[in-house]
């Protein structure tokens, strides 16, 4: 079309093509930009940060691994990572077994309203953490629903609120609760792709149930498993606002000791103490540890698979 | 959806029976915590711990949530969070659904390099960031201040890869160049040919966003220093913090009232919820 046009110069290099990849740029700048401000930047500066000793007030102090050494030998550190561990295990073994279950029953042959089951289920996602812990702080209060339960069964009530594994075990209750049904239509979804053909050339074979679900449910369903396996441990490694609030006191920064996850550890560390430099080095700790587990689970799922390990 | 309907045999009513009963049981388990909500809202304050436990609404809402009114700013709170929840949720919509759309349709250098990018900060766990974006916000003076919560919410990594796998499938190539022949501008293309045909990923997208926008906690809990800007989690939380003894009935009639329009929201779109959901666990 330009060819009858006179050709000034500027058309040589402003073409259509470099005028559409500027667009393109522009469309996705906003992302960078903000990402580069609000997680480049501050990303290298915890790094940075995890080597210095810094109020916020006075002059930061260079103190090289003196911030790492510090966590590593306080015994609240270490508390709150075997904290979150188990908590995190607690919260998340039985609630990904359970719904397993539950997609494997709502999946069957004779279920009707699953569109129904799959709304209920789905519904303590939607409601906040904050709700979620307000509410099982009655249950599991001193004279609460789980206490009455015990002594109704003949056995003594449990300190939630305060004992070692009470707390652990009702703020694990928290997350299975939370999560069991977003979990149970992750795999359902996951159930729902494999195709039926599948199973019914198996049946030809005269495959029993058993060599069904070992040889072609979980197999196939082993993306989806290790999807629902891997959020729930980074999610359960960022542990913060269930202990936070269900054991949190006012001007005390955070959780009861037998609750305190790292993530609180981080949050004391920085808004209560104000030693920014500690805060940044279990900040850096819990970001290695993080890649460490995902990598873990990656890796344990890939050997499974290349081994004809269990699900082969 | 009737695809997966071939698991098992048709099993006997026996076995049916106890399908069921699972199914009924976890959803009993489900709801009820929500439920309770609700009764122990309805009642006197001692009756959170009354056993067997109260399962029948009773008359006590209106005095119990006036005297949350009284402890708390509630009203306030909502509004907060609502005009937070609906700036972050617009913004996400207009910078995803632009970002998709070019990662989706549009020739660039380096394309695949930075979509690879934008996935590979989902890794990145948000705490890492947190000291820094603190420092960070009070050098802007954006302490106490809403921009500290929408601005670094205003796109994310998941609604671009979300966008792109929707305009990749549902917005043809052809449709974008008649627009382009007409001489319709790159956003006069987007705004009035893609937008209406993406609808449905938006409202899913608008929907999540909206409600991790609502239950937020940890970060407004950092940046909000005054009452008068708390979102309404950290205006619960400091409801059940105040220690003169639990009145339940009081804690629970303003967390019901706070949650009562997401899972009314939840209900009128449940579908585009759980679609949502599941398509981006099945891509990832």
């Amino acid at each position: 079309m330009n060819h009858s046009l006179p050709a000034k110069p500027i058309r040589r290099w402003w073409t259509e093509r470099k005028r559409t990849a500027l667009t393109a740029y522009l469309f996705i700048s906003p992302f960078f930009i903000l990402f580069a401000i609000f997680g480049l930047f501050p990303i290298a500066f915890t790094f940075y940060l995890s080597f210095f000793r810094w109020n916020a007030l006075s002059p930061m102090r260079f103190v090289g691994w003196e911030n790492y050494m510090f966590i590593f030998e306080d015994k609240t550190f270490w508390t709150s990572v075997l904290n979150t561990f188990l908590m995190g295990a607690m919260g998340t073994v039985p609630q990904l077994i359970v719904a397993l279950l539950l997609a494997v029953t709502l999946n069957s042959a004779v279920i009707r309203f699953r569109r129904f089951f799959r709304t209920l289920y789905f519904m303590p996602t939607v409601t906040s953490i904050v709700a979620v812990t307000l509410v099982f702080s009655a249950i599991f209060g001193n004279n609460g629903m789980a206490n009455g339960l015990l002594t109704e069964l003949g056995f003594d009530p449990v300190p939630w609120n305060s004992g070692w594994w009470g707390i652990k075990i009702a703020i694990a209750t928290m997350i299975m609760w939370r999560w069991t049904g977003y979990n149970t239509i992750i795999l359902l979804a996951g159930l729902q792709s494999i195709p039926p053909e599948l199973y019914e050339a198996a049946k030809i074979d005269g495959a029993g149930k058993g060599a069904l679900l070992f040889k072609i449910t979980l197999p196939l369903l082993q993306p989806f498993i290790l999807f629902v396996i891997l959020m729930s441990t980074i999610g359960s490694l960022q542990l913060f606002t269930e202990p936070f609030v269900f054991t949190g006191r006012e001007g005390t920064g955070g959780a009861r000791v037998e609750a305190i996850t790292m993530v609180i550890y981080l949050y004391r560390e920085a808004f209560y103490n104000t030693f920014f430099g500690t805060a940044a080095a279990t900040a850096v700790f819990l970001f290695f540890l993080t890649i460490l587990i995902s990598v873990m689970n990656v890796w344990i799922a890939n050997k499974l698979n290349s081994d004809g390990g269990a699900w082969r | 959806m009737s695809a997966g309907r071939v698991v098992g045999e048709s099993p006997s009513k026996i076995g049916a029976f106890f399908l069921y009963l699972i199914l009924i049981v976890g959803a009993l388990i489900s709801v009820f915590p929500v439920y309770w909500m609700f009764v122990i809202s309805t009642q006197t304050r001692e009756a959170a711990f009354r056993i067997p436990p109260e399962i029948i609404p009773s008359d006590q809402f209106l005095i119990n949530f006036n005297n949350a009114l009284k402890q708390i700013m509630f009203f306030e709170s909502m509004l907060n969070s609502l005009v937070i929840a609906v700036l972050q949720t617009v913004t996400v919509l207009l910078f995803c659904g632009l970002a998709g759309f070019a990662f989706a349709k549009y020739e660039f250098p380096l394309r695949r390099f930075l979509f690879f990018f934008v996935l590979a900060t989902l890794f990145v766990p948000q705490q890492l960031s947190l000291i820094p974006n603190y420092i960070l916000m009070s050098k802007l003076g954006w302490i106490n201040s809403f921009k500290a919560i929408v601005v670094p919410g205003m796109v994310n990594a998941f609604g671009i890869f979300w966008m792109r796998q929707y305009i990749m499938s549902a917005v043809s190539t052809e449709l974008i160049e008649a627009g382009r022949i007409d001489g319709c501008s790159h956003f006069r293309i987007f705004w009035n040919i893609v937008v209406p045909i993406i609808t449905p990923a938006l409202a899913t997208l608008g929907i999540f966003t909206f409600m991790n926008s609502w239950n937020d906690f940890m970060w407004p809990l950092v940046i909000l220093k005054s009452q008068d800007k708390f979102t309404i989690q950290i205006t619960l939380q400091q409801l059940f913090n105040i220690r003169e003894g639990y009145d339940y009935g009081k804690i629970m009639s303003a967390t019901f009232v706070a949650t009562l329009p997401l899972i009314v929201v939840f209900f009128m779109f449940s579908r585009w919820f759980i679609s949502g959901l599941t398509s981006g666990a099945v891509k990832s």
